[in-house]
C-alpha cells in the first residue's frame, strides 16, 4: 500500500512543518532556494525563543466543563419568543441540551414539558391541541428513530392542514457522536423522511441560523394551508456554549404573521352571482372553519343565500351548527350550483364509482346536466406530488385559490349587494322549505335513534343520547371524530361553538385518537370545558400510554369506549372482497377482531393511573358510569368507562 | 343441465317457502356478517340501512341479496344458500319494532331542544 507523502494538517503537524521549513532556511536548503527562484525576499530568522516555543510540544489542553450560556438556552429563548404554552417528546439524547434548558433555563413553563410514550402520541396530542387551541404545540424527537415513530402523525396533521411545529435533535458533525448508539441515531438530512408532508424543514449550521429559521417555520406552519412543519435543532449547537462573539450579536427575529390569502375580487364576484342567481344552491364545506370566526361567516353566508350547507360524512372541522335549520339539507344532484370550501376530495363528492362490491371501474356525475361547480380552496396553493391526499381532479367552472375563511368576508358583501328585496323574497321561501326538512330529518333521526334501544351490545345511538343526557348542560367539547359512531352525536346533539367539534385524523391513520383528544383535552383544560373523548378500541392500542401522560399532566378527560371488539372497517372490507370471491363469508374476524381474550379497558386505564369503569354492557348502567366518571372529571382527572357497542 | 334444472327448483322452491327458523337465522345472521354493516339487531348504521323488522318480502330480500343495487357485497347461493337466507329471513322479521321516540324520555327531551 503506498503511503500518502501529505503532511497533516492539523496543528501539530503545520508546526512541524514550520520548523523544518525554518531549519531548511539556515542549511540553505531547497525550499530557501525555492524562494530565493521565485524573487521572494527571504524572512528574518526567527528568534531562539519563537523557535522553541513553535517546536515545543503543545501545552496540555485545558479542559473545559460548564458553561453558564450553553447553545440551547438561546434556542429555548427564541422558542420561548414564539409563545408555545407546552412541548411534547418522549426523552431522547440528540435533543438533551434543549432538554435540560427548557426545565432549567427556561423553569419548564411556556413551554412546559409534556412527558409522552410515543413520538406519535406527542404529534397527535399537538395536533388535538391546535385544532382547539388555534396554534401549534411544539414536539421534540431524534431526528431519526423518533421522526420514524412520528412518522404517521404527521401525514395525519399534513392531510388535517393543522400546523405542528417539530423539533429535531441531530448531531451533524461525525466528530461529536461518541458512540454506536450516536451514530445511529444521527442522520445527513433529517426531515427528508417526512418532508413529502410536511410545509417547510431547515437544518440550521449556527444558532443565527437557527433563530431565522425557527421563526420562519412557525410562520410558514401558520399560513394557510396550515401544516406540520421540521427544524433540526443540531446537538452540537444545542450543548456547546454560544461564542463570545455571538453573544453580542446574536438576535431573535420579529415574527410577523401572513394575512391569509383571500379570494381575488374578480373571481369573488363572479362566484356571488352565481350564488346569488342559483336556484338550488349547495355549500359544501370541508375545513372552513380554521377560528370561531369562521363558523359565524359561514352561517352568515348561508343566511343570506338561504343556502344549505353540507358537511357530512366527514366532518373535517366544526363548520356550522347542528340544529341550524339550513344544516344538511340540499340536494348535490338537484343543485344548480355547489360550492365547495376546502373540500379535499371534491370530485369525489360530484360523482359516484362502482361500489367495492362488483369488479371493475366506472364513474359518473351525480350533479344535473348544466349545474356550476365553484371552488375557493387555499389547497390550491400547496402541490406535492408523493402522497395523493389532494384527490381527484374536478371540471370547475370557478377555482379561487384562497383561504375560505379569509374569502368569506368579501363573498358575503358582494352576495349582499346583488340581493334585491324580490330576490330576497324568493330566498326566504327557498329557506322556509330548507328549515322544514331539517325539522324532519331531525325526527327521523329520533326514530332511528330508537331502534335496538335497549339491545346489548350497546347502540352507537344510545351511547350517544346518554352520553349527551350527561352532559348538555356542561360546557363541552367532543374532541374525537364521530365517523365510526354511524355520526350520532352530530345527528342528536347541539353543536353551535367552534371548539365542541374538531374533526378526524387528516389522513384516517388509526392511533391519532386517543393522543389527540389528549392534547386538545389540554387546550380545553384552562377554559375549564368538560372535553369528551368517544374512543374506537382499535385506536386506543397503537399507543396506550398517553393515557399515563392524561394522568402525570392531571389532563381532565373524559373517555368513553366504542369498544366493538374489531378493527371493524377492515372487517367489513374482507367480507367484501369474500363474498366477491365466493367463498368464506363467515371467516372475516380473522386477523380483524379483538377478542379471545378481550381487552378490558377498564384495568388498562386503571394500569396507567387513570379512573376505568366497566365493561358496561347492560345500556342501563351507562348513564350512571357516565355520571361517576364526569364527577372525576370534575376533579380535574382523566376517566375511562369502557361500553360494549355495536360496531358502527 | 338437468343437475341444474334441480337447482332451480330447490332455490325457487327454498326461496317461497314462508317460514324459516329464527333461532337458526339469529345465529347465521351473525357468522356470515350481516351484522357488520346493519347491527347486531338489524338495527342499522352508516355503512348499511335498518333491515329489523324488514317490510320487504323475501323475494324482494332475495333478489336485492344476490343483486344488490347499493355498495352491499352480493352474496350468492353457493356462500349463502336459500334455506339459510329464508332462516335470516325469519330472524329479521322476529325482531320488535323499536317504539316511539317519544316514549324514550333520552329521545324525546332532544326532540325539544
Amino acid at each position: 500500500m503506498a503511503k500518502s507523502t501529505k503532511t497533516p494538517v492539523d496543528r501539530r503537524g503545520f508546526l512541524k512543518g514550520a520548523a523544518a521549513g525554518a531549519a531548511a532556511i539556515v542549511a540553505k536548503g531547497p525550499a530557501a532556494n525555492a524562494q530565493e527562484a521565485s524573487g521572494r525576499r527571504a524572512a528574518p530568522l526567527p528568534s531562539e525563543r519563537l523557535v522553541a516555543a513553535e517546536t515545543s510540544p503543545p501545552p496540555p489542553r485545558t479542559d473545559v466543563y460548564t458553561t453558564d450560556r450553553p447553545g440551547a438556552d438561546f434556542m429555548l429563548d427564541v422558542i420561548k419568543s414564539l409563545g408555545f404554552e407546552y412541548v411534547a417528546a418522549n426523552p431522547g439524547s440528540s435533543f438533551r441540551g434543549l432538554h435540560e434548558s427548557i426545565i432549567n433555563y427556561g423553569g419548564n413553563k411556556s413551554p412546559e414539558l409534556l412527558t409522552c410514550c410515543h413520538e406519535e402520541s406527542s404529534v397527535a396530542m399537538a395536533h388535538g391541541y391546535a385544532k382547539i387551541e388555534g396554534k401549534p404545540m411544539m414536539v421534540m424527537a431524534h431526528g431519526t428513530v423518533g421522526l420514524q415513530h412520528a412518522s404517521m402523525a404527521i401525514y395525519n396533521a399534513y392531510a388535517d392542514r393543522v400546523p405542528v411545529y417539530i423539533v429535531l435533535g441531530n448531531i451533524q458533525d461525525v466528530t461529536y457522536r461518541r458512540n454506536d448508539v450516536e451514530w445511529a441515531h444521527s442522520v445527513q438530512d433529517a426531515a427528508a423522511m417526512v418532508r413529502e408532508y410536511t410545509r417547510w424543514d431547515d437544518a440550521p449550521v449556527s444558532l443565527g441560523h437557527f433563530a431565522e429559521s425557527a421563526i420562519r417555520a412557525y410562520k410558514i406552519a401558520m399560513t394557510p394551508p396550515y401544516g406540520p412543519v421540521v427544524i433540526v435543532a443540531d446537538a452540537v449547537l444545542q450543548d456547546e456554549p454560544v461564542a463570545d462573539a455571538d453573544r453580542r450579536s446574536l438576535r431573535i427575529p420579529r415574527l410577523a404573521l401572513a394575512a391569509p390569502p383571500a379570494g381575488d375580487s374578480g373571481a369573488v364576484a363572479e362566484a356571488a352571482r352565481m350564488l346569488v342567481e342559483a336556484e338550488n344552491p349547495v355549500i359544501l364545506a370541508g375545513r372552513v372553519a380554521r377560528t370561531p370566526n369562521g363558523l359565524k361567516l359561514l352561517v352568515e353566508l348561508a343566511e343570506t343565500l338561504q343556502a344549505p350547507v353540507q358537511d357530512r360524512p366527514y366532518h373535517y372541522r366544526m363548520n356550522f351548527p347542528s340544529r341550524h335549520p339550513l344544516y344538511g339539507g340540499g340536494s348535490i344532484e338537484e343543485a344548480d350550483v355547489i360550492m365547495a370550501l376546502e373540500v379535499p376530495d371534491f370530485w369525489q363528492a360530484t360523482h359516484a364509482q362502482t361500489p367495492i362490491n362488483r369488479m371493475g371501474m366506472q364513474s359518473r356525475p351525480t350533479t344535473k346536466s348544466g349545474a356550476k361547480l365553484i371552488t375557493i380552496s387555499s389547497l390550491d396553493l400547496l402541490a406535492k406530488s408523493n402522497y395523493q391526499d389532494f384527490g381527484r381532479y374536478n371540471d370547475v367552472n370557478l377555482a379561487l385559490a384562497a383561504d375560505a375563511e379569509a374569502t368569506l368576508p368579501s363573498l358575503i358583501e358582494a352576495c349582499k349587494r346583488l340581493l334585491n328585496t324580490d330576490r330576497k323574497r324568493v330566498l326566504l321561501d327557498r329557506g322556509v322549505k330548507l328549515a322544514e326538512a331539517a325539522k324532519q330529518a331531525h325526527q327521523q333521526a329520533l326514530e332511528q335513534a330508537a331502534w335496538a334501544w335497549d339491545t346489548s351490545p350497546i347502540t352507537t345511538a344510545r351511547l350517544s343520547a346518554e352520553l349527551w343526557n350527561q352532559i348538555r348542560n356542561e360546557d363541552w367539547s367532543l374532541v374525537s371524530d364521530v365517523l365510526f359512531m354511524s355520526s350520532w352525536p352530530t345527528r342528536l346533539w347541539d353543536f353551535d361553538k367552534h371548539y365542541q367539534y374538531i374533526g378526524a385524523q387528516g389522513a384516517y391513520g388509526i392511533g391519532y385518537g386517543a393522543p389527540a383528544s389528549v392534547g386538545a383535552a389540554l387546550a380545553n383544560k384552562k377554559h375549564g370545558r368538560l372535553s369528551v373523548n368517544i374512543q374506537c378500541d382499535g385506536d386506543l392500542n397503537y399507543a396506550p400510554g398517553v393515557l399515563w401522560t392524561a394522568a402525570h399532566h392531571r389532563i381532565p378527560l373524559l373517555t368513553v369506549m366504542h369498544n366493538n371488539r374489531a378493527y371493524h372497517q377492515e372487517r367489513m372490507y374482507i367480507q367484501d372482497m369474500a363474498a366477491r370471491a365466493e367463498r368464506g363469508i363467515d371467516r372475516a374476524n380473522i386477523g380483524t377482531a379483538l377478542t379471545d381474550p378481550n381487552i378490558s379497558y377498564a384495568m388498562l386505564a386503571k394500569a396507567y393511573g387513570v379512573y376505568g369503569e366497566g365493561p358496561i354492557e347492560n345500556p342501563n348502567d351507562l348513564g350512571p358510569a357516565i355520571r361517576r366518571a364526569i364527577e372525576v372529571v370534575k376533579r380535574g382527572e382523566p376517566a375511562l368507562v369502557d361500553v360494549v357497542t355495536q360496531p358502527r | 343441465m338437468k343437475y341444474f334444472l334441480m337447482l332451480m327448483l330447490a332455490s325457487a322452491a327454498g326461496a317461497q317457502s314462508p317460514a324459516g327458523n329464527p333461532e337458526s337465522g339469529k345465529l347465521l345472521f351473525d357468522k356470515d356478517g350481516c351484522y357488520e354493516c346493519h347491527g347486531h339487531a338489524g338495527q342499522g348504521g352508516r355503512p348499511g340501512p335498518r333491515i329489523a323488522a324488514t317490510s320487504l318480502s323475501i323475494q324482494t330480500l332475495r333478489r336485492y341479496v344476490r343483486r344488490p343495487a347499493g355498495a352491499m357485497p352480493a352474496y350468492t347461493e353457493k356462500v349463502l344458500p336459500d334455506p339459510e337466507l329464508r332462516d335470516i329471513y325469519a330472524y329479521l322479521k322476529s325482531l320488535p319494532a323499536a317504539k316511539p321516540s317519544k316514549d324514550i324520555p333520552l329521545l324525546n327531551q332532544l326532540r325539544d331542544q
